[in-house]
């Protein structure tokens, strides 16, 4: 288990190096942040001393090597913009993402799980039918625009809650977090929302299928057999059998949501990381976008370790061939 | 003559299906008394595992039970509400499954499918009903119980699965087992093991035993009284011995021949012509006319009904085979 803990860290590493070496090179074809970042009335001496405090008027293998430099020390670079770290940059705006993915991915499970069973369970109940034309609809609304219309619904025609911005946080153990004060919480809905509509559907169509085929498996109808009430069987025979697909899926939807709430975390100007992606984008900010997609690459490989382990816990057959692996 | 524990009059079960009504089990009447074991003889789609399945009132849609009574000691099980045949299942009638590979819940323990069943039925403590679980695991044969129960199926081979499914069944002291077919899937060496098993425990109690098999050997060895099935209905009934030397019906005579045992070395086999007929388009005189030797005008048109033969044979055929004595 130890030696399989290794290999997986070891990947991430090697993964994360060559997609840290892909984007500086990658961005540094796409501009040059000079152009942007200074003030073209400043004059050439100002403009000289600015590229040479970044770092930039050395070529760009000088400053491959700087970067390197500064990974060995924990260093991931200072963002152009900001003139801060760039870790610590992205670590502030971190617990924001995560409550958001986090909430979402919670009502997504919570929902989305026994809406999928009952549909899995009475295929032809109208009910069932009603319940996947949902799921169709939350699946292919874009996301922006089923946003907008949170927004105009329940902020704008019925005012019950605030159309943006994350409102009130509470520190727990040195990190905001907005869920425990009913502030917060009002924010938090409807962002949350937003991003569990997909996944709920995402969910809901894995229960079904998973509800559907596991409820033809003899041992569901050998459970039945022995005299097991309903509720056993479903919530257990079959519920067991039908999270493995539905803790694979998402798991990696739990990664996309953190790396990627991008549009989520624009249209209720919630104060995350995929903002903060997108605007150092647009400013050619490469320390910033180097270290954002490291530390991506690294909660995906974290996720995927996460649901590997969550595997052997719902699937005693996956342990065996742990030790070969 | 000792009152039956089972009684089947007139059993029908018929699916809705595209096609119109299939009638899987068409007036299937049996007894089966105390300590005795029928054995249930028929090709697949002869309607032999539907009729285990109706006794236990676990046929699901499209499928119902249409006609017909099943008296457990007397008491009909049809005008039982679902709650009652809940309780029954599993405790007065057990049943064991084809396919020890597909029966027990692949993602659960031992243990926890044994506590689970004798907890649906009795009310006693989790760790007494550990201990009844590892008794019933010690008088299947298998070696140490205790530890056994800790394992999950794929950890234990085809006929250790199968022991546990038949330590389940007799864990409660049922009236009833109804086994299907439950060595087809084992080696032949762990068949007989098994078999003999199975012999020993129910002469002990006095359980009524259902044997539905393909196997007119297996048969031979193990059950006192034969009903042969074809296309849904019983076509021939009898004491074990009697019936193998002496067939009445074409049908049992063709699945004699049809063992390689039966005829001198060297000598050709006789397989039955043709293929079992489909249950949508049966043939409106006897199912099996088209595939017989000895069929006449009559038997193309009209369905032959029971007859007893002697005290305990019965029969449905126009054109018995002369009863050598």
């Amino acid at each position: 288990m130890i030696a399989y803990l290794i290999r997986r860290f070891g990947q991430a590493l090697l993964v994360m190096a060559v997609m840290a070496t892909i984007v500086f090179f990658g961005l540094y074809a796409v501009g040059n942040p000079v152009d942007l970042l200074i003030n073209p009335e400043a004059d050439l001496a100002e403009q000289e001393e600015t590229i040479r405090r970044l770092g930039l008027d050395k070529p760009i293998h000088i400053q491959f090597g700087y970067f390197l430099a500064g990974l060995t020390q924990g260093d991931l670079g200072t963002s152009f913009v900001h003139n801060r770290p760039a870790l610590e940059l992205i670590l502030s705006r971190l617990p924001a993402t995560l409550e958001l993915a986090f909430m979402g991915i919670l009502i997504a499970v919570i929902l989305g799980i026994p809406l999928g069973m009952i549909a899995g369970l009475k295929p032809d109940a109208p009910y069932s039918r009603f319940i996947m034309a949902g799921s169709v609809v939350g699946f292919s609304t874009p996301n922006f625009w089923q946003g907008l219309m949170l927004i105009m619904l329940f902020a704008v025609f019925l005012g019950w809650l605030p159309a943006g911005g994350r409102g009130e946080t509470v520190d727990v153990l040195g990190i905001p977090v907005s869920f425990l004060t009913w502030d917060g919480l009002s924010h938090l809905i409807l962002p949350a929302v937003n991003v569990a509509i997909y996944k709920m559907s995402l969910v809901i169509r894995l229960t079904r299928a998973g509800t559907a085929e596991i409820v033809h498996q003899d041992y569901v109808k050998y459970a039945r057999a022995r005299g097991l009430s309903p509720r056993r069987v479903v919530g257990v025979h079959v519920l067991k059998n039908i999270l493995i697909p539905v803790v694979t899926v998402l798991g990696l939807e739990t990664g996309n949501v953190i790396a990627f709430a991008v549009v989520t975390e624009t249209v209720f100007a919630w104060p995350g990381i995929g903002k903060l992606l997108i605007d150092s984008i647009g400013l050619l900010d490469r320390p910033v976008v180097v270290a954002y997609l490291m530390l991506t690459v690294f909660l995906f490989v974290m996720i995927n370790l996460v649901v590997d382990i969550a595997y052997s816990a719902l699937d005693p057959r996956v342990r065996v061939k742990r030790g070969k692996a | 003559m000792i009152a039956p524990v089972l009684s089947v009059r007139n059993l029908v079960t018929e699916f809705d299906t595209r096609a119109g009504t299939v009638t899987a089990v068409d007036g299937v009447s049996l007894d089966v008394g105390p300590g005795e074991v029928l054995g249930i003889v028929g090709e697949s789609g002869s309607g032999k595992t539907i009729t285990g399945f109706s006794i236990l009132g676990l046929i699901d849609k499209p499928g119902r039970i249409a006609g017909g009574e099943v008296l457990l000691n007397g008491q009909d099980l049809r005008t039982l509400p679902e709650a009652a045949m809940q309780k029954l299942r599993g405790d007065r009638i057990a049943m064991i499954f084809q396919d020890p590979m597909m029966t027990l819940n692949p993602v659960l323990r031992i243990d926890t499918q044994m506590v689970e069943t004798i907890r649906a039925h009795r009310d006693v403590s989790p760790a007494r009903a550990r201990d009844m679980a590892a008794e019933a695991l010690g008088l299947v044969g298998i070696p140490s119980p205790v530890e056994r129960l800790r394992t999950y199926p794929h950890e234990m081979s085809g006929g250790m699965r199968q022991r546990v499914v038949i330590a389940i069944a007799l864990m409660l002291e049922p009236d009833l087992i109804i086994a299907d077919e439950p060595t087809t899937a084992l080696d032949v060496t762990i068949q007989s093991q098994i078999l003999s098993e199975m012999q020993r425990l129910l002469a002990a109690r006095k359980t009524a035993l259902i044997w539905i098999t393909h196997d007119l050997t297996v048969v031979a060895g193990l059950a006192h009284r034969v009903a042969v099935m074809y296309a849904g209905r019983i076509v021939e009934t009898g004491p074990v011995d009697d019936l193998l030397d002496r067939p009445a019906h074409p049908y049992t005579q063709g699945l004699i021949s049809s063992i390689p045992s039966s005829v001198p070395r060297g000598e050709r086999l006789v397989p039955i012509k043709g293929m079992t007929p489909s249950l949508i388009s049966l043939p409106r005189g006897c199912a099996f006319a088209p595939r017989c030797p000895r069929a006449s005008e009559t038997c193309h048109n009209a369905r032959p009904e029971a007859e007893d033969i002697s005290e305990a044979r019965s029969l449905r055929c126009f054109h018995p085979l002369e009863m050598a004595q």
